[in-house]
């Protein structure tokens, strides 16, 4: 028997809605069968918590007095951008202070930056502002320099163009040095692997087919009650599937938005990553309504059942050679060690999976005690059937 | 400045030292005698805690027990400096941040004595042996979180 979105927030509202989080919905359907599972659970929640670059926050100040039309913005020393109106900027996660001394001297520390901003802000730190103007009639002042903290912004608000990549490659270094990437250190002749994905606790993994995350999804964020505002940059719906349906490698992402005012420096942490730069990383929870027993299906995928594309970050990905160096499914990657070309080789993840855990617990409660409603999407996120296919960057 | 602290006797009255060193040494003088001369020529005791080599980063590392007059010590030191080796006193203390660790793992490849480690790998926790800890310090950059730190 089908449910719907109104008959799961009734019951929501009268906390008798039945939540396990993935975890515990694989156990059950173990042990009960999907359709039996399906019948009792009204909602599998799944969460995610890792490096998310593509990340920031929009921020408006108020005005001072004198007004400024602020045309360059810092915050502690970190550049934010202000092409917009006169007090608003986008503090964006990847950004690095002006003088920081990057790979020039060694690989970088890259101890501080945008990400770190957002954090500060987020627990409740005075975060330094600086900004320059050319000056107008309307707007005289050319420079202020001041602290701002989070409760006297007018509004702070986490908005990510790509989140919660649905699935992610595995990186390894086949040449003979060590290579600082986004994807950790990685030791020369494939002496480990890092990998980036909750696996069978991340959203997008746990509904590969997007039948029902959509734009308009009410989400766990950061702490806060967030939406999926669109499809994040670079949804690619059409990445090759295994026979489960999941794609092999990074295919959909989430555009998130929600209010940094009510979210914990806990589940949203600046990220440093020697010789590459800074970053942010998100906690999300996204809440699947076992609305009929294909939502369930999917909803109870494995570890096992979800697979990982080998990259070489040293000789394909800086060059986009796609190069098929096999698969690893999640069970095999989080069991420590993965073989390759027969040599056992030690893996680690990015993404937390302890932290992602923790997060789909925090949203089981919060739904369970009436907190937490689920919101019907306004809108799909493009899938399989979308015409736009994920274009590589033609140089002319 | 480990140096002046390694050979920082001002607070022992006797005339003989015994400390806990943390030796990295390139691979050049991997072949060299060390144990060897530091017992016949300085007249030390010599106790190896923990060793370790990596081919990769052509690069070994040893912890020592060191003992000896406070003299023959200080000469020792040198001698070990001597050879490009860099030295630490194990006075300082690596301590993890619990509130910072996020448990990504990104450590635990890095940690060369397996100090840190995920015990379960149901809840893919990661777990912080000090007694492992030989005081390398690799944890340090690649922990994206700053949970890692060293104290002295
Ligand atoms: S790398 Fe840092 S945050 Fe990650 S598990 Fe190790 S200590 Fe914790
Ligand atoms: S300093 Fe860090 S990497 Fe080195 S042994 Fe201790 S825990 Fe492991």
């Amino acid at each position: 028997m089908a449910k719907t979105y109104e008959e799961i927030n009734e019951k929501i509202k009268n906390k008798k809605a039945v939540v396990l989080n993935a975890e515990e919905f694989i156990e059950l359907v173990d042990k009960k069968g999907l359709k039996e599972a399906a019948k009792e659970v009204d909602i599998v929640t799944t969460a995610t918590f890792g490096p998310m670059c593509s990340s920031g926050a929009f921020i408006n100040t108020g005005h001072a007095n004198p007004r400024i039309k602020m045309q360059k913005v810092w915050l502690n020393d970190v550049e934010a951008y202000s092409g917009l109106a006169a007090v608003d900027f986008y503090i964006g996660a990847t950004q690095i202070p002006d003088n920081d001394p990057e790979n020039s001297n060694g690989k970088g520390l890259f101890k501080y930056g945008g990400g770190h901003v957002i954090q500060d802000l987020i627990a409740g730190k005075d975060v330094k502002l600086k900004a320059t103007a050319y000056g107008t009639d309307c707007y005289p002042r050319k420079e202020i320099e001041t602290t701002v903290n989070i409760k006297e912004l007018n509004e702070a608000y986490l908005c990510n163009p790509r989140n919660c990549y649905q699935n992610y490659g595995i990186a390894i270094n086949k040449s003979d040095k060590t290579i600082y990437t986004y994807m950790g250190v990685l030791k020369p002749n494939a002496a480990n692997a890092t990998y980036c994905s909750a696996g069978q606790l991340s959203p997008l993994l746990k509904d590969p087919f997007y039948k029902t995350i959509g734009i308009g999804t009410r989400i766990w964020l950061g702490g806060a009650q967030g939406y999926v505002y669109w499809q994040g940059t670079q949804h690619n719906p059409h990445v090759k599937r295994n026979k489960n349906g999941v794609p092999i490698g990074g295919a959909g992402t989430l555009a998130v938005v929600g209010d940094l005012k009510e979210m914990s420096p806990e589940f949203i942490a600046g990220v440093s990553m020697q010789g590459y730069g800074v970053s942010l990383a998100v906690g999300i929870g996204v809440p699947i309504p076992i609305l009929d027993e294909e939502i369930a299906k999917y909803a109870a995928l494995k570890d096992e059942d979800i697979e990982a594309p080998i990259i070489d970050y040293a000789n394909d990905y800086p060059v986009c050679k796609p190069r098929d160096l096999g698969t690893r499914n999640y069970k095999e990657l989080k069991s420590g060690k993965i073989m390759i070309d027969g040599k056992d080789v030690p893996t680690a993840g990015l993404s937390s999976y302890s932290k992602a855990l923790k997060i789909a617990n925090l949203l089981k409660k919060e739904i369970q005690e009436g907190k937490f409603f689920l919101n019907k999407p306004a809108q799909p996120l493009p899938g399989t059937e979308w015409e736009e296919k994920f274009k590589p960057l033609k140089v002319r | 400045m480990t140096n002046e602290k390694i050979k920082d006797f001002s607070y022992t009255k006797h005339s003989l030292v015994k400390r806990k060193l943390v030796l990295h040494f390139p691979k050049k003088t991997i072949d060299q005698p060390i144990t060897y001369k530091l017992v016949k020529d300085y007249n030390l005791v010599f106790n190896i805690l923990k060793a370790k080599i990596d081919n990769e980063q052509e690069e070994g590392l040893l912890v020592i027990e060191l003992s000896g007059k406070d003299e023959d010590y200080a000469k020792g030191i040198d001698y070990l400096e001597s050879l490009g080796i860099k030295l630490q006193p194990l006075e300082k203390d690596i301590e993890r941040d619990l509130d910072k660790c996020t448990h990504c793992s990104a450590c635990v490849v890095h940690c060369p004595t397996g100090a840190l480690f995920v015990k379960d790998r149901k809840t893919m926790e990661v777990e912080f042996d000090k007694e492992k800890c030989i005081l390398c310090e690799a944890c340090i950059p690649v922990c994206p979180f700053g949970a890692m730190k060293i104290e002295y």
